[in-house]
């Protein structure tokens, strides 16, 4: 299926990230946002509210952030690609609906345009800590799916990307910005419409019926069941309670077990499909620095700098955060001697990083408290610790 | 040139981010180079100092920040105090002369003023201080055409105002030219 035209602002723009977001979410095919504005994401709100109702799509401000991520949700099973977009103290709290959204099974964007925290921390300053949350922020057990652009262009090719991963997997997909690439202004690459990949919903081929079960398993997909359309008859029941396939509560360890094993094994035993990542110069790099988002572009410099001192560094950068590309790292591991992990924030995803590499090669944080990006010499002279 | 690092600061509310944005689609928009735009502000939404960031470059721009500008622009003296130390060896500063008075340099340094606010004053909008400081740029500067910085000025202000942000780009632009004749 290929995008939509009316949405499809085709052409070369000098536009930030925040604005891209939205003009990616549009070519994508999202046509509902509900959001509760808050620097430093309120750029993509103010694009949206102006974009959408121009493509026929609706914007509405709430009350608040915890009204915008449920309103999607009812939208989304109304039939619409929807997102909310907020930052660290809106994200916090709409974690509730984030777990009702992963345990429903229903397709949704939330957009986190990263800056400095706890709290409310420093609104127009930029940060990477909240991974983790976006990682496990709600309570129980599931997996989402994180991206983190590194620039206004990717801001808008990824955001397509995670209207697609929301549609396929049926989870809520955390698109991970920061206010470095929120607030950056590069020239955008809008390409025609007829090139634009676009996953549509999945729809029932079950007709309507008394026995319809909501969340039946069909053509032979094993992880992701397929959507009712709305307005055709079917009649369904949506929980956020432990249910069974027709959608009813069922309060039992069996059933329990069967519906968590499938939304977590539906991302876990996809990882290496859903992958996405880059590398530079990792072929002979004795040390490999990790890095994404804003400060995959700070270690490029970095690993510059260290080339022409002699220093065999290359650069791995995870596009799509979680899952991590596990497998690549794993393959890295054996050809190289260290990680050093360079993220704005004192020790997040570099955990995932020593989880899988499990002492054979060396791990090494490169953390910083957000407010402003790494140094690029910072940490250069940590690579040359770790080279000695 | 590959890489070209500029910085323009003043209070917000000066235009200093819409500066910015105007070399910088010039740079990417209208001459097919890498440009990258950052800017860095308060929570105020005016009065609060404010800076624009952009790195220009004829390769891929990878690291988006500037470090040490090659060009800074200011319309105060408090980021004219702040950034001055920042400054390559051998740059260049424009600064508006009615509110920013320049002190010793350090040798390597070339500074040119102009009297932006009393133009802006004469041009009826005081509002279009940021644009005269533009037009003044591309006169002593060789980043963009004086072509592209044209389109890019038409392309960026409210519709409605072209007209008259062009006079004040033409101002700043016959200044800035008069000067190194």
């Amino acid at each position: 299926m290929k995008a939509d035209p009316k949405g499809v602002l085709t052409g070369a723009h000098f536009l930030d990230g925040d604005h891209a977001c939205c003009e990616g979410a549009l070519a994508a095919g999202c046509r509902c946002a509900f959001g509760y504005p808050i620097t430093p994401s309120t750029e993509v709100v103010e694009r949206i509210s102006r974009r959408f109702p121009m493509v026929g799509g609706v914007f509405l401000q709430m009350e608040d952030e915890i009204g915008s991520s449920i309103a999607i949700q009812g939208a989304a099973w109304g039939g619409k690609k929807v997102m909310t977009v907020s930052s660290g103290p809106g994200i916090s709290l709409m974690m509730e609906h984030i777990g009702l959204a992963a345990m429903t099974e229903t397709p949704c964007v939330f957009v986190n345009v990263q800056r400095g925290g706890p709290s409310t921390g420093l609104p127009t300053l930029t940060g990477q800590a909240d991974m983790m949350q976006a990682r496990w922020g709600s309570h129980g057990d599931y997996e989402t799916i994180a991206i983190c652009p590194n620039s206004p262009q990717e801001c808008f090719d990824l955001a397509i990307d995670a209207f697609n991963l929301a549609e396929q997997y049926r989870i809520p997909v955390m698109f991970m910005m920061d206010e470095s690439v929120g607030h950056m202004t590069e020239r955008v690459v809008i390409p025609e419409a007829d090139e634009i990949d676009i996953v549509e919903r999945r729809y029932t081929k079950k007709p309507p019926s008394d026995d319809y079960e909501l969340y039946a398993l069909e053509d032979d997909n094993p992880f992701v069941p397929p959507m009712p359309p709305v307005g055709e008859g079917y009649r369904f029941h949506v929980t956020g309670l432990t249910h069974d396939d027709k959608g009813y509560p069922a309060m039992d360890a069996q059933t329990q077990q069967k519906l968590i094993r499938r939304i977590v094994d539906k991302i876990r035993l996809n990882a290496d499909a859903i992958a996405k990542y880059e590398e530079y110069q990792t072929e002979d790099a004795d040390i490999i620095l990790v890095a994404y988002g804003i400060t995959s572009r700070v270690v490029i410099r970095t690993m510059e700098m260290a080339r022409e001192k002699g220093l065999k560094v290359g650069v791995f950068r995870p596009v799509i955060v979680w899952p991590f590309p596990e497998t690549r790292l794993k393959e890295l591991m054996d050809q190289t001697k260290a990680f050093v992990v360079a993220e704005l924030n004192y020790g997040q995803v570099v955990l995932e990083v020593e989880r899988l590499v499990a002492g054979r090669a060396k791990v090494v944080l490169a953390g910083h408290g957000g407010g402003d990006i790494h140094d690029p010499k910072e940490i250069l002279r940590l690579v040359e610790e770790v080279a000695k | 040139m590959s890489r070209i690092e500029i910085k323009i600061g003043g209070f917000g509310g000066q235009g200093v981010i819409m500066a910015g944005m105007i070399i910088g689609r010039a740079a990417s928009i209208y001459e097919g180079k890498d440009a990258t735009l950052t800017q860095s502000f308060g929570p105020e939404a005016r009065g609060g100092s404010c800076s624009g960031q952009v790195v220009v470059n004829t390769d891929r721009n990878l690291y988006p920040m500037v470090t040490h500008p090659d060009i800074l622009v200011v319309m105060s003296q408090p980021a004219y105090l702040k950034f001055i130390p920042e400054v390559k060896s051998g740059g260049l500063i424009l600064y508006e002369s009615e509110l920013v008075k320049p002190q010793n340099h350090s040798e390597g340094l070339t500074a040119y003023g102009i009297p932006a606010t009393k133009f802006a004053e004469e041009l009826g909008r005081k509002m279009v201080l940021n644009i005269i400081m533009v037009g003044f740029f591309t006169a002593l500067s060789d980043v963009c055409s004086e072509e592209s910085m044209r389109k890019a000025v038409e392309n960026s202000v409210p519709r409605g105002t072209e007209r008259l942000n062009l006079s004040a780009f033409n101002r700043g632009f016959s200044y800035g030219r008069d000067l190194v004749k």
